[in-house]
């Protein structure tokens, strides 16, 4: 019989956080085995388990899975969150490669130099508010249902949420002028799973300082 | 009813190519717009053809499909090239996911300086032959079957496929080592709709050149000044 999925990455978010949302958000329980040192990710190397000599990692269904598309994708098709034919799946997926890339702009805020902050910062701004918040915007406004795809439940919504979230972090205004964002955000927030899950003592994890950024380099290089 | 899908993007490889090879590997024929201009663009992005205002773009299904990755797993959903089931839909995500990084390496080759394309040619070959290419090698050895997932040909094997050459256009010898995938190219390269994409006069595209290059930079106004990884 399987057992809870374990997931192996550094003590943040990085590329392992989507996975933790979608299991949370799914009502999985998951076990985590940190990378703390250089040492730690040479032991997981020698034994053979990383297909591509990369983390993020999860043993789940007797597979040791990597590449978080992957991960994230068979965790979505698994516990439904996938939609429930080819084109819903093909909106889900349009919607969730946008917040990905959204995503990667939002981490790496954090880890800006204090001279490059507010550079970037207006960059995520721009991105933000005049590409990707405008789309999500505009869907919830056509259909008038609580969920992005097929008024049901997906990894999109999940993933939006995640994303709202991170980009509140950066710019507490961002969704200023997104009003069915921001009831999308408290309803969504709402659901019993994901409420767990925000709350203080889960396994989400918090954003990746500054100051911490040398201990996750040396883990890697 | 539906007519042919039909592909948006410039005249050249880029993020559109691998959507080419699935598309012909699958036996479906498409039509191409090419974009040459600013003003083609700006059309494309007054008309709402953009979701993100991005290319590639695939008209297909009554679908304005954009992000190459939904794109390519719509196609290969849809032509059965994503496995029989979930377990095998998983292998064949975590190999694709490999050699979308390493030809993710091998995208911005053309947009590179004389100097940072050698390293990069360097950096292309150290990881293919350090990191992907000893892991495919490992897949096939251990089953012995002709393709990579579940003995049935899959999107897998056109990625797979698809990175070889274009690592091979690199470093030509680059698969001394790895006689599995030696093998591999040649069975994969044999099958008709394949070999058909691999002949001159079919819409795969040649390697980035400089005209390419400068297409991409004066129609999306970005790009200008790009680093080796």
């Amino acid at each position: 019989m399987a057992g809870k999925p374990k997931l192996h990455y550094f003590n943040g978010r990085g590329r392992m956080e989507t996975t933790r949302w979608l299991l949370a958000a799914a009502g999985v329980e998951f076990e985590e085995c940190f990378l703390e040192s250089k040492d730690d990710m040479i032991k997981l190397l020698n034994n053979g388990v990383l297909l591509f000599q990369q983390v993020p990692m999860v043993e789940i269904d007797g597979m040791k899975m990597v590449q978080s598309r992957a991960i994230c994708n068979y965790i979505a098709a698994k516990y439904n969150l996938y939609g429930k034919d080819l084109k819903q799946r093909a909106l889900i997926d349009m919607y969730v490669e946008a917040l990905m890339d959204l995503n990667e702009l939002l981490m790496a805020h954090h880890l800006q130099p204090a001279d490059k902050k507010e550079q970037h910062l207006a960059t995520i701004v721009d991105k933000a508010t005049n590409r990707y918040f405008p789309v999500y915007e505009k869907v919830l406004k056509d259909h008038g249902q609580d969920f992005l795809v097929g008024n049901q439940l997906s990894r999109a919504d999940v993933q939006l949420l995640e994303t709202l979230l991170m980009a509140e972090e950066c710019k507490p205004d961002l969704l200023a002028k997104f009003p069915l964002l921001q009831s999308f955000k408290a309803r969504t927030s709402n659901i019993p799973t994901i409420k767990k899950f925000l709350q203080p003592g889960s396994q989400r994890k918090p954003p990746l300082q500054e100051k911490d950024l040398p201990k996750v380099m040396k883990i890697f290089y | 009813m539906a007519g042919k899908p039909k592909l948006y993007y410039f005249d050249g490889r880029g993020k559109m190519e691998s959507i080419r090879w699935l598309l012909a590997a699958a036996g479906v024929e498409f039509e191409e717009e090419f974009l040459e201009t600013r003003e083609q663009y700006e059309k494309l992005l007054q008309g709402e053809f953009l979701l993100f205002q991005q290319v590639p773009m695939v008209e297909m299904d009554g679908m304005k499909m954009v992000q190459t990755r939904a794109i390519l797993s719509y196609i290969a959903a849809k032509y059965n090239l994503y496995g029989k089931d979930l377990q095998e839909r998983a292998l064949i995500d975590m190999y694709v996911g490999g050699t979308d990084d390493l030809m993710g390496f091998i995208l911005m080759f053309p947009f590179l300086s004389a100097e940072d394309k050698e390293k990069q040619r360097a950096l292309i070959v150290q990881k293919a032959t350090s990191r992907y290419f000893p892991a495919y090698e490992k897949v096939l050895k251990d089953h012995g079957q002709d393709f990579l997932v579940g003995n049935s040909f899959s999107w897998a094997d056109v990625h797979l496929l698809e990175a070889i050459l274009m690592v091979e256009e690199k470093k030509s010898d680059v698969l001394a080592g790895f006689p599995q995938l030696q093998a591999f190219k040649a069975r994969i390269s044999s099958i008709p709709t394949i070999k058909k994409f691999l002949e001159p006069g079919s819409q795969r595209k040649p390697v980035p050149d400089d005209k390419y290059v400068e297409t991409v930079r004066r129609v999306l106004c970005m790009y200008y000044n790009i680093k080796a990884n």
